[in-house]
């Protein structure tokens, strides 16, 4: 008998192993539900399988009888914009002024501190400041992903251009490179993956805030749909809702994973080697 | 005047002297290379004549100006490693020195630009005997495929002095005399003035046209860092009877010492 930490499953138990822990869930959940349910039928803690069906048809498959417009796409587009120019605005920056201040030292005693004096603000105390002088509409949301992410994302990437070799500049240099010439070419294509990297680590930070934001002051988006049913005790909401919200963010990540393997094969083979 | 004078250098970091009173003078073509125990400053001296770091005292003159006092395209250099840029293939990596000066701007050329700069790339390529592998990535080349690529490089902008930082050190015995026939081949091809610092005194003797050997003159056991070092030896090596006299030298020393 090998030792346990030398087993490997094989590949079909990996993944039986693999969803076993989900299928175990939903069979506790749906016991609990059933019991719950024959004991109370107007329990809506856990509400049952078919409740949830009711409630998703009713959001997302039938049109607001006066509006003529599904609420739950309609939540799924605003969140899904907010967060996207979002985290947008935030790897842009961060590329910018990362770059800068990784690579130019003078940028860097000028902005370094000033930049980390920021990234220690906890976002979520100044959301009131957004909301008063950015008003309740788009902005003040946007405005909250990109303060909570984007110090963090000009951090890594000036790390990263402090990581690279120095003798790599070097040779640029010697090979008639000005500033501008190995900004943009030995090392902007270098962080490139890595800004991508960071764009998937700051996903869940981004989500965060989102919600946060919608849940304080939004007519529509994913988190302001939980936060309003969250009075009736809508459970039948709210669980769809999150998962759809996961499931989001997993497709976000598996997307930004993919740009970068397919743009970026060099990276991904070095990374793999080590 | 000579192609490369050093006048009375010195360079210390603070109090930690490391070299001083060298006066040294090179002319073109010639191979310098440069033993000496660790932390005997030659690859100080080497990061002074790149640029990299300055002189305290005296001056470095080439071609007869002031030594430029940062990384240009005058003095080609290929370290141990980390010479190659990882995200361009091969073929990229060498067609990169005349992308630069060429589209300033940019950093790309296109057309009949480009096509020029290839093809004088893939020259360069084939003098390293790289041509099967222009299209990878450095990561998929061999140490020393990665060593004849940055050496391609380097020679891609014709530098009037190619510094060489230990080029070899990371490389099997095998292929260590490989790239020994190559950059012999290439520095007589080229006419190119080469310092190369290494600790394989063998090597040393097998390339240069003359050896400097880095040493201190002076040393006070209790302040061993109070005084610098300097070229002890300077051995020419151009005749194969220089060679021999040297090695004997060498071994004289060595059974003084010891």
């Amino acid at each position: 008998m090998k030792k346990l930490m030398n087993i490997k499953p094989s590949k079909a138990l990996a993944i039986f192993l693999s969803i076993l822990p989900f299928v175990l869930i939903f069979f506790v959940y749906w016991g609990a539900s059933s019991e719950r349910l024959a004991e109370n039928p107007n329990d809506k803690l856990l509400p049952s399988f078919e409740q949830i069906y009711k409630a998703i048809d009713r959001l997302a498959l039938t049109e607001n009888k006066r509006t003529g417009e599904y609420l739950f796409w309609q939540d799924t587009s605003a969140s899904l914009y907010r967060i996207s120019v979002g985290i947008s605005l935030s790897a842009v920056t961060g590329l910018t002024i990362g770059l800068l201040t990784g690579l130019i030292p003078l940028a860097r005693s000028g902005l370094s501190p000033l930049i980390t004096f920021i990234s220690l603000v906890p976002p979520m105390a100044i959301l009131p400041i957004l909301f008063i002088s950015f008003g309740l509409g788009e902005l003040a949301k946007i405005m909250l992903i990109f303060i909570g992410t984007a110090p963090v994302m000009i951090r890594d990437m000036q790390s990263r251009v402090l990581q690279l070799p120095a003798e790599q500049l070097i040779k640029a240099q010697t090979l008639g490179a000005s500033s501008w010439l190995v900004a943009i070419r030995v090392v902007l294509p270098q962080i490139l993956p890595r800004l991508l990297a960071s764009m998937r680590l700051s996903l869940g930070a981004a989500w965060l805030f989102l919600i946060a934001a919608e849940a304080i002051a939004a007519q529509e988006g994913l988190g302001y749909r939980i936060f309003l049913v969250r009075r009736y005790l809508s459970m039948d909401v709210i669980f769809p809702y999150v998962i759809w919200i996961t499931l989001l963010a997993f497709l976000m990540d598996y997307l930004l994973r993919k740009t970068s393997e397919r743009a970026f094969p060099w990276y991904h083979s070095i990374e793999s080697g080590k | 005047m000579s192609f490369i004078s050093i006048n009375n250098v010195w360079k210390s970091y603070g109090d930690n002297q490391v070299l001083e009173r060298l006066n040294l003078n090179v002319e073109q073509g010639e191979f310098v290379s440069m033993v000496g125990a660790s932390g005997c400053g030659k690859s100080t001296f080497l990061n002074l004549l790149l640029g990299r770091e300055q002189v305290s005292k005296g001056s470095i003159s080439l071609d007869g100006e002031l030594l430029k006092s940062e990384p240009d395209a005058e003095r080609g250099i290929v370290f141990q490693k980390y010479s190659v840029f990882p995200h361009l293939t091969a073929l990229q990596n060498v067609m990169i020195a005349d992308e630069f000066s060429q589209a300033k701007l940019v950093g790309w050329t296109f057309g009949r630009r480009k096509k020029a700069i290839k093809q004088k790339a893939l020259e360069f390529i084939e003098a390293v005997g790289l041509t099967p592998a222009i299209n990878q990535y450095p990561h998929q080349l061999s140490g020393g495929m990665q060593q004849r690529l940055a050496i391609a490089q380097a020679l891609m902008k014709s530098p009037k002095v190619l510094l060489l930082d230990e080029p070899f050190g990371a490389l099997d015995p095998g292929i260590r005399s490989d790239m020994h026939t190559l950059i012999r081949d290439i520095w007589q091809k080229n006419k190119l003035t080469i310092f190369m610092v290494t600790h394989d005194i063998k090597e040393g003797f097998e390339l240069g046209s003359r050896l400097w050997v880095f040493d201190k003159l002076r040393d006070d056991p209790h302040a061993p860092q109070a005084y610098g070092a300097q070229v002890t030896f300077d051995i020419p090596l151009r005749s194969h009877a220089q060679k021999q006299q040297a090695q004997q030298l060498i071994k004289q020393v060595g059974t003084q010492s010891s």
